[in-house]
């Protein structure tokens, strides 16, 4: 736990379940990243004080913002907080500077007016002060929004989805601009996402929530590619998870020998499994590697395996695969190459063709409940 | 022509019924626009009454609750050392009470209207009760609480039923323009039930059509 930033403990069976624990340093941006019904918006509303779970604790800066043992709960008001929410919630009658006025009532009047028109500028709105919020684009709003939860000098900044309600255009320019802010940002910022790509472009790290629960949170391209469980690695879009034995460990050369369908595999070394222990083992699409034409592949022969494309799917710039291994009966392997590799080798369905597994990307997690349906379709892989 | 007494204190009746229904249709409003209270439907139901009870029922019972033998009435007696009924301020208090669907169903509406988010980034925002109350709801609520205003305004004017059982008919003290029309009319006096009537419906006309005028500006605030 971090003495400075916001700490974040929430219990509580109903309405909602909950089970959370975060902590988001300050400076730093942490995304809250779940399925829709996860609890990712109830956190954020106890966070805010919109909502309060039957039992926890939450500090920001040392100060106790809620303790249901002290019996502390403070209003949104005095927690000093700064939401944007999923649809803005600009005040409909004020224009956009009024907008942000009424976040700054601490402020001298005189010195309030220069300090809104400030934060419009900072935020690209200069031009549209009086502008209302009906007569403002989705990303204008999400500007004005963004600028009237800065405006009242949060130690904390929650954004409740603020990039679902525009287009991906707007999107892409909101994530570079909310980038760019983010270097002058000194207080933590909470995003709630069910987007992965957005929290891995703008998180430092995040949070994976599944039923009210964090699961597990770190750096996102380290839960992406090693998830603690399968559960996660669901959640993270993993869709390569297969069974394996653990054959052995071999310390020296930095890896574990495992067994799967038969055929031993190299993976980057995780002595925390047992020899002859069954695991589960899982791979980003990253270390998944098809010889370019001509060309030796990536990591020489090593995990080298041979199978046949089921199903091409092109999607934008690149290519899924799945690949069936030894026959079609068991859960294929998914691959996505480049658009233009594809085209180049010509490949298509039917067509049999060789890959490797990365050692290195090879993550093994404990082999999980095999009597649970969630893992009935890896239980022969 | 015009019984000008009676025109006088259906005026003071209706506005004073209005200045009370103000505040408290805006606190009955906000509470049954966002909260959840078991008993809630009771509650609205029973402040939705006098839309369906004849107005003579309602008087009935409110002149024995509010009567001289009742705990009500004994206790104003006590106090003021006067009867409640049959007097303004038991016209008065009838007034509000039949007119509480009237002042409150318009206000929870339009609070209704405002969206919870609103008011979430309002406390967020740090505004107090009273500031978000004052610089975004009722601001947000004001076409729905003006069409309640002039509603409540213009069925005083014209309420008869509860107004005879309560206040009976007594020259300055209760008798409304409304009473003081049937009145003429039992005296053979067409002319001024006439006029009166007309003046009635004059103003009744006026209120409903400014009320229709705020809905349709409320609509006009969402879409623009």
């Amino acid at each position: 736990m971090h003495e400075e930033g916001l700490n974040v403990c929430l219990r509580q069976s109903a309405p909602i379940a909950l089970d959370a624990e975060l902590s988001c340093a300050r400076g730093e941006l942490l995304a809250l990243v779940g399925p829709s019904g996860s609890g990712k918006t109830s956190i954020l509303r106890s966070i805010a004080g919109l909502m309060e779970a039957k039992e926890g604790r939450i500090v920001c800066d040392g100060a106790v913002w809620f303790d249901s043992h002290g019996d502390v709960n403070l209003t949104p008001q005095h927690r000093r907080v700064g939401v944007v929410f999923q649809h803005f919630a600009l005040f409909p009658h004020l224009s956009a500077l009024e907008n942000i006025m009424e976040a700054m009532l601490e402020i001298p009047r005189p010195q309030r007016k220069l300090r809104a028109q400030d934060w419009l500028n900072r935020l690209h709105l200069q031009g549209l002060e009086s502008r209302k919020s009906a007569q403002l684009s989705g990303g204008q709003q999400q500007r004005v929004a963004l600028a009237r939860a800065l405006a009242r000098e949060p130690r904390a900044l929650l954004l409740d989805e603020p990039f679902s309600a525009v287009d991906r255009t707007t999107r892409e320019t909101l994530f570079e601009e909310l980038a760019g802010l983010r270097r002058e940002l000194s207080m933590p910022v909470v995003l709630v996402t069910h987007d992965l790509d957005e929290a891995l472009l703008l998180a430092d790290r995040m949070t994976i929530l599944a039923q009210g629960k964090t699961l597990q949170s770190g750096a996102p391209f380290d839960v992406v590619t090693r998830p603690d469980t399968m559960e996660v690695a669901r959640l993270v879009g993993q869709k390569n998870l297969f069974r394996a034995g653990i054959v052995e460990h071999l310390p020296e050369l930095g890896i574990t020998i495992i067994e799967w369908r038969k055929r031993r595999l190299q993976a980057r070394l995780q002595t925390e499994f047992a020899p002859r222990s069954q695991v589960t083992w899982t791979i980003p699409r990253s270390h998944l590697v098809l010889p370019s034409a001509g060309q030796p592949p990536r990591g020489g022969n090593v995990n080298k395996v041979r199978g046949r494309i089921s199903a091409l799917i092109r999607l934008g710039e690149t290519a899924a695969l799945s690949v069936d291994v030894d026959g079609a009966g068991r859960p294929p392997v998914f691959i996505s190459v480049p658009l233009h590799m594809a085209l180049d080798d010509r490949l298509s369905a039917g067509m049999d063709i060789d890959f490797s597994f990365l050692p290195e990307g090879i993550h093994l997690m404990p082999a999980g409940r095999s009597a649970a349906g969630t893992i009935r379709e890896i239980s022969e892989g | 022509m015009m019984d000008w007494s009676a025109f006088a204190l259906s005026l003071k009746l209706a506005t004073w019924t209005m200045i009370i229904l103000f505040p408290m249709g805006i606190w009955l409003g906000r509470l049954l626009a966002w909260r959840h209270f078991p008993g809630k439907a009771l509650l609205e139901g029973i402040l939705a009454l006098p839309l369906v009870l004849p107005p003579t029922v309602l008087g009935y019972y409110l002149l024995v609750a509010l009567g001289g033998v009742s705990p009500i009435g004994r206790l104003y007696q006590d106090i003021l050392g006067r009867q409640l009924v049959f007097s303004f301020e038991g016209l008065l208090l009838a007034s509000v009470l039949f007119n509480l669907p009237f002042a409150i169903q318009p206000m929870q509406r339009a609070f209704e209207s405002i969206s919870p988010e609103v008011r979430e980034a309002a406390a967020c925002s740090g505004l107090s009760r009273w500031r978000s109350l004052w610089r975004i709801e009722l601001p947000l609520a004001w076409p729905g609480i003006l069409s309640a205003l002039v509603l409540t305004f213009a069925h005083t004017l014209g309420e008869f039923g509860v107004v005879l059982m309560v206040g009976g008919n007594i020259p300055g003290e209760t008798r409304t323009i409304a009473i003081s029309i049937y009145d003429k009319v039992q005296g053979f006096e067409f002319a001024a039930a006439g006029f009166m009537s007309a003046v009635l419906l004059v103003i009744s006309l006026l209120a409903i059509s400014i009320s229709f005028l705020s809905i349709r500006s409320r609509a006009r605030l969402r879409h623009a």
